[in-house]
């Protein structure tokens, strides 16, 4: 864009031009819950405030950057939610109390994660089971496998040295006073998936393959080496949050219940076309955030937990009506 | 005519869908035991029109009068209640089931509430004897065992067995042989005996002069002319085209400008063709004509590595080059425009330059930047595409708000990117604009004069005629026929059909 | 040519076949491993009955997961449907035998109204069905959650008759799959409606112009999902003397029934398949269950191997289709 100067007054059929940024609603959205947090609770625009927020988000917001690979390419990934529940279970396993083993158990885990994503890319694309079913399937088996290798009741508590990412506070830093590595794991798995989705030639085929797999295979693009690369980063997304969520949460074998669809929902609010072709990491991001501060904000208002199932049930309903509204409405078939 | 009321009537139809004015005011009428066909060529507003008569598109604007009084359809059981059946030319069968279950499609007979097998049967196989001993369907197959021209059959008993009093056969010939044919026409004269009105649209002149008793031209969505007798067929012709045929088409090239072989296959066959011989040259057209599923497409598909050959030899250049998938023949200098823009050629939800920039960055790597492939940067697409002329607000818009024209040159700049050596267009025109098709065809000449080999696959038989070098016609998988320029249209359907041995 | 079509559909005749070749298999391995470790006692009559009735609540659910997916949807929300209904009628219920009747009509009516909605989402606010059905089991879960705590309940003893009971030397319950199964039959096969929800499910845009009102079939076909879902509920309330909101996730019925019916050859985009496959496929879950257990496989490993089984027999059947999936 920089080299050719095709100036924007060329039109029409000039390229680039009248390109507005249009701003993704779901910025507004997420500003506003801010807003409404804050009235309702002054705290929250104290450091200690707004970090926490970001910290308890920094799972959810990582994992839903991972599942907008997914998505944009055409499917869904639902073995995160057992992939976290197996990277906590599973760490605690071969940590086994010893703070020593964390720097083999990081990677392993991640070696772990790459294997299911690569399962679940290869049963997709060679076997042509619909993603919905191969990553149902491996959401059983992962748990059975979390269940099997802990026997049904995991034991011990993860050293502090594996739980540094999802709990420790860098204190001293100046302007906020502190900052969580959990926020500093999400900026940096956040501007790699980002540069990753919106730079590469990866992200242009993600698109390709979820908005018409066949004429994306007619025009060359490898299929399967793309859909296996967009399971392998949910999957290593999964276990990143499941890396931070055994800094925080204990160990126990329902951990990521309930994550595979919250990412879902997340990456639908950020505007992300369900069975592919649309969607963008920082919306993603934003929407983990927005699903987040509504939870926050109903636990403010005091309503009981369940009741969010039922809150983001709807809002996934609503979120894809008011998207198909809005295509229909711009045309197009 | 003497009966006074017609049985349809369309007055002042308009429709329009994103991006294209469809029908702009079309009146149409016809009445009982008359045939009035419908001329026009593809993307002319016949079908358009037929699906808001049959209730399946709501129009925007004028009226439909069925019976005396005016009728707003929302759903084609408006339609079939008001008495009016169609014969698509697409979405018409469940390949599923069996021909009585698809002839009583929603109206299977029922005996205490429950669907009578026996019977339904029974009237399947009487309104299927319509078509005489010449063409035995079975009731009770399964529609995927038919072949094409049985199941076109079994679309015009569906309608047939309604008892409609208006039956609209969009193209019913387009799979049928000669004898075939002839079965349908002396059908077509049963019902007009029976008072039923019939509109029956086609662009073979033929069967205009054999059937109809009015004819009505479409053109670009307006009624071009409008007959109460049968013209000659050059008038027809004339009206349907618009404009002198000499312009319309670009120069053949001359013998200087056809160079070397570039693509040969020899003895060459799959499960849908067989003995496959030919030579494709630098700087030539290559024209397929042959009826539906004659294995054009599965030729272009073939060579294109899709559904690959499985016997022969094939050379891209003087190299091996029988390719296992699309990707593979791409980097050996293999193009394709596939026929079906929508389903097979665009990512419709991505801007016009990531659609040029498809097959450019899908060869390069995968983690490489997006802007600037070794093929292309995304401002030398844009150059291209400014050069093609593509018409868009700006490049960064969706490609799915394009016209037709436009989105296909989008498709070519795509190609272009990598200059390959062999580009296949498959109906390069489908649904495109007359003016727009002139644009496609100098396109196609202008890149043979760059010296790439092309192969166009058309079913719009007169385009072929005027656009190619050179004529390869097949029928049942395989080349029955060569033509050099100038070839009669008759010709190449009796070669195409197979009724007469033709020599070369 | 024609020759070159009959080859080429010689496959789908195979596949015509598969579900009672895999039938057999199950079987065959079934026998082999009961013969082989001596315990011919699973080999008698008993032992059969024992293995169907171990599928109730799946095979009542697998008919009516038919339904959905030959109209060419898919309903995830079954099995939160199942734990809703076991919990109301147990709650409503409460030991009182006079309660049995109003209960089931409550959730029957339940599960009416969720097939409704889900139809409705589906068709009137064109929300992808997988979507639909996924967003409608959230709400049923944050809903039983909610309330849950305030149930308790437990059913009468007498309702226990639906689970326990025999008649004429026959679970009780077992008559009643039998009649659900004959009547699905009997409506695929035999009336309009059943013709109407291939039709649909083959090509939606083909049903339609041949006048077929495609929206009422599909929410009709919801709808008896949906009960048929509920009377599973009604079933586990009944053996279980009491409903918990766990029953129908634990269970997995939404896959599991999702797997029976694709192991039955029909397929997942709608229009072709039919009731016997399901049948079919149920049977074999069963089997392969009672293999397990005959082989002494443990309760996590069974999880383990069961995701794979139901991958796998989904891959059996799509593997060999060109269509992409994503």
């Amino acid at each position: 864009m920089s080299q050719q100067t095709v100036s924007s007054t060329e039109a029409p059929g000039a390229p680039r031009s009248g390109r507005l940024p249009k701003i993704n609603p779901v910025f507004f959205v997420l500003a506003a819950l801010l807003v409404a947090i804050t009235l309702s609770n002054p705290n929250f625009v104290e450091p200690t405030g707004y970090m926490n927020f970001l910290k308890r988000a920094a799972p959810l917001a990582i994992l839903a950057a991972g599942q907008i690979y997914v998505i944009v390419s055409g499917g869904f990934d639902l073995s995160v939610g057992s992939l976290i529940t197996l990277t906590v279970v599973g760490s605690s396993m071969l940590l086994n109390n010893n703070a020593d083993a964390t720097w083999w158990v990081i990677p392993a885990m991640y070696a772990a994660g790459l294997a299911v994503g690569i399962v679940n890319g290869l049963v997709v694309s060679f076997l042509r089971v619909p993603s919905l079913i191969a990553t149902l399937g491996m959401m059983i088996t992962l748990n059975g496998a979390a269940f099997m290798w802990s026997s049904g009741s995991p034991r011990g508590y993860l050293p502090e040295t594996f739980r540094f990412f999802g709990r420790v506070n860098i204190q001293g830093i100046p302007l906020i006073q502190f900052i969580p590595v959990a926020l500093l794991v999400l900026l940096a798995f956040g501007s790699c998936l980002f540069w990753l989705m919106h730079r590469t030639n990866l992200g242009r085929m993600l698109h390709a393959i979820g908005d018409n797999p066949r004429a994306a295979q007619m025009s060359g693009v490898p299929l399967e080496r793309v859909r296996i690369t967009a399971f392998v980063v949910s999957s290593l997304s999964a276990v990143t949050a499941g890396i931070l969520l055994g800094g925080f949460a204990g160990v126990s074998t329902d951990v990521g219940v309930g994550y595979e669809l919250q990412a879902i929902t997340a990456c639908v609010i950020g505007g992300a076309q369900l069975l592919g072709g649309r969607g963008s990491v920082p919306a993603s991001i934003a929407g983990a955030l927005t699903l987040t501060a509504i939870f926050t904000l109903l636990n403010f208002i005091g309503l009981p937990k369940p009741v969010r199932d039922v809150v983001q049930g709807v809002i996934l309903i609503v979120a894809v009506v008011l998207a198909t509204y809005r295509r229909n409405r711009a045309g197009g078939t | 005519m003497s009966t006074p009321s017609p049985a349809i009537e369309m007055r002042g139809i308009t429709k329009s869908f994103p991006g294209v004015k469809a029908l702009k005011g079309v009146s149409f009428s016809a009445y009982p035991g008359e045939v009035h066909a419908l001329a026009g060529e593809n993307g002319a507003g016949k079908s358009t029109l037929m699906k808001i008569l049959s209730g399946v598109y709501r129009l925007d604007g004028g009226a439909v009068i069925a019976g005396g009084e005016e009728r707003l359809f929302t759903h084609p059981l408006d339609a079939i209640r008001a008495g009016i059946a169609v014969i698509y030319q697409e979405f018409s069968l469940l390949p599923e089931r069996t021909v009585a279950q698809n002839i009583f499609l929603g109206r299977e007979p029922t005996r205490f509430g429950l669907v009578d097998h026996a019977a339904m049967n029974r009237e399947a196989r009487r309104v299927l004897s319509l078509f005489g001993s010449a063409h035995r369907i079975e009731a009770d197959t399964v529609v995927a065992d038919l072949d094409v021209a049985s199941q076109q059959l079994v679309e015009i008993a569906k309608a047939v067995s309604l008892d409609a009093r208006v039956i609209v056969m969009d193209e019913p010939t387009a799979a049928l042989n000669e004898a075939e044919c002839e079965v349908l026409f002396g059908l077509v004269d049963t019902l007009k005996k029976r008072g039923v009105a019939i509109i029956y649209i086609t662009h073979r002149m033929r069967e205009i002069t054999r059937l109809a008793d009015r004819v009505t031209v479409l053109k670009d969505g307006e009624t071009a002319a409008s007959f109460d007798h049968v013209p000659e067929p050059d008038v027809i012709v004339r009206a349907m085209v618009g404009r002198d045929i000499g312009d319309f088409y670009a120069a053949p090239a001359t013998p200087q400008e056809i160079g070397d072989v570039v693509l040969s296959v020899r003895n060459a066959g799959n499960e849908r063709l067989t003995n496959i011989t030919l030579d494709l040259r630098a700087g030539e057209i290559v024209g397929f004509a042959g009826l539906q599923g004659a294995g054009r497409v599965a030729l272009a598909q073939a060579i294109f590595g899709f559904s690959p050959f499985t016997e022969g030899e094939v050379k891209l250049a003087g190299k091996p080059a029988l390719f296992t998938s699309p990707r593979y023949a791409i980097r050996a200098g293999i193009g394709l425009l596939p026929g079906d823009r929508k389903a097979e050629g665009l990512v419709l939800m991505q801007s016009v330059t990531d659609n040029g920039m498809l097959t450019a960055r899908a060869l390069s790597a995968l983690a490489g930047k997006a802007d600037a492939t070794p093929f292309a940067s995304t401002d030398q697409m844009d150059g291209l595409l400014q050069d093609l002329d593509v018409r868009a607000g700006s490049f960064s818009q969706e490609i799915k708000a394009l016209s037709g024209g436009n989105q296909q040159k989008a498709i070519v700049a795509r190609w272009l990117a990598l200059a390959p050596r062999l580009l296949i267009f498959i109906e390069p025109t489908r649904g495109i604009d007359v003016n727009a098709k002139a644009g496609i065809y100098h396109l196609m000449r202008d890149l043979a004069r760059k010296g790439t080999a092309i192969m166009m696959i058309s079913s719009d038989l007169p385009e072929v005629l005027g656009a190619a070098d050179r004529l390869l016609v097949m029928r049942a998988g395989e080349l029955v026929a060569t033509f050099e320029r100038g070839v009669s249209e008759a010709d190449v359907m009796l070669a195409a059909t197979g009724e007469e041995a033709v020599a070369a | 040519m024609n020759a070159a079509t009959l080859i080429k559909r010689l496959p789908s005749r195979i596949e015509r076949y598969s579900p009672a070749l895999l039938l057999a298999a199950a079987l065959l391995i079934y026998i082999a491993i009961a013969l082989s470790l001596g315990l011919t006692r699973f080999l008698t009559p008993e032992a059969a009955i024992s293995i169907l009735n171990r599928s109730i609540a799946l095979g009542m659910t697998a008919v009516g997961q038919t339904f959905a997916i030959l109209v060419g949807s898919i309903d995830l929300s079954v099995a939160h449907l199942i734990s809703a209904s076991a919990v109301v009628s147990s709650a409503i219920m409460n030991g009182d035998p006079a309660m049995m009747v109003p209960a089931v009509l409550v959730v029957l009516l339940m599960g009416a109204l969720v097939g409704t909605l889900n139809g409705l989402m589906i068709t009137r606010l064109e929300v992808n069905p997988l979507i639909a059905t996924l967003g409608m089991a959230l709400v049923i879960q944050g809903c039983l959650a909610s309330f849950h705590g305030k149930f308790g309940g437990s059913v009468p003893d007498a309702f226990q008759f639906f689970a326990y009971g025999v008649v004429l030397g026959l679970p009780f319950s077992l008559m009643v799959l039998t009649l659900v199964v004959v009547g699905a039959w009997v409506v695929l096969r035999f009336t309009r409606f059943g013709s109407n929800v291939y039709s649909v499910g083959g090509n939606r845009d083909t049903a339609r112009a041949a006048g077929i009102k495609t929206d009422r079939v599909v929410i009709a076909s919801h709808i008896l999902c949906s009960l048929c879902a509920s009377l599973a509920g009604l079933y586990l309330a009944s053996r279980l003397k009491s409903g918990s909101p766990w029953i129908g996730t634990e269970g997995a019925y939404d896959l599991e029934s999702i797997a029976v019916v694709v192991i039955g050859g029909t397929i997942l985009s709608g229009g072709k398949g039919g009731i016997w496959g399901t049948v079919a496929g149920v049977i074999i879950f069963s089997l392969i269950d009672s293999i397990f257990n005959l082989a002494g496989v443990d309760a996590f490993a069974k999880q383990v191997m069961r995701g794979i089984i139901i991958v796998a027999a989904v891959a059996f059947y799509a593997v060999r289709s060109k269509r992409i999936v994503a």
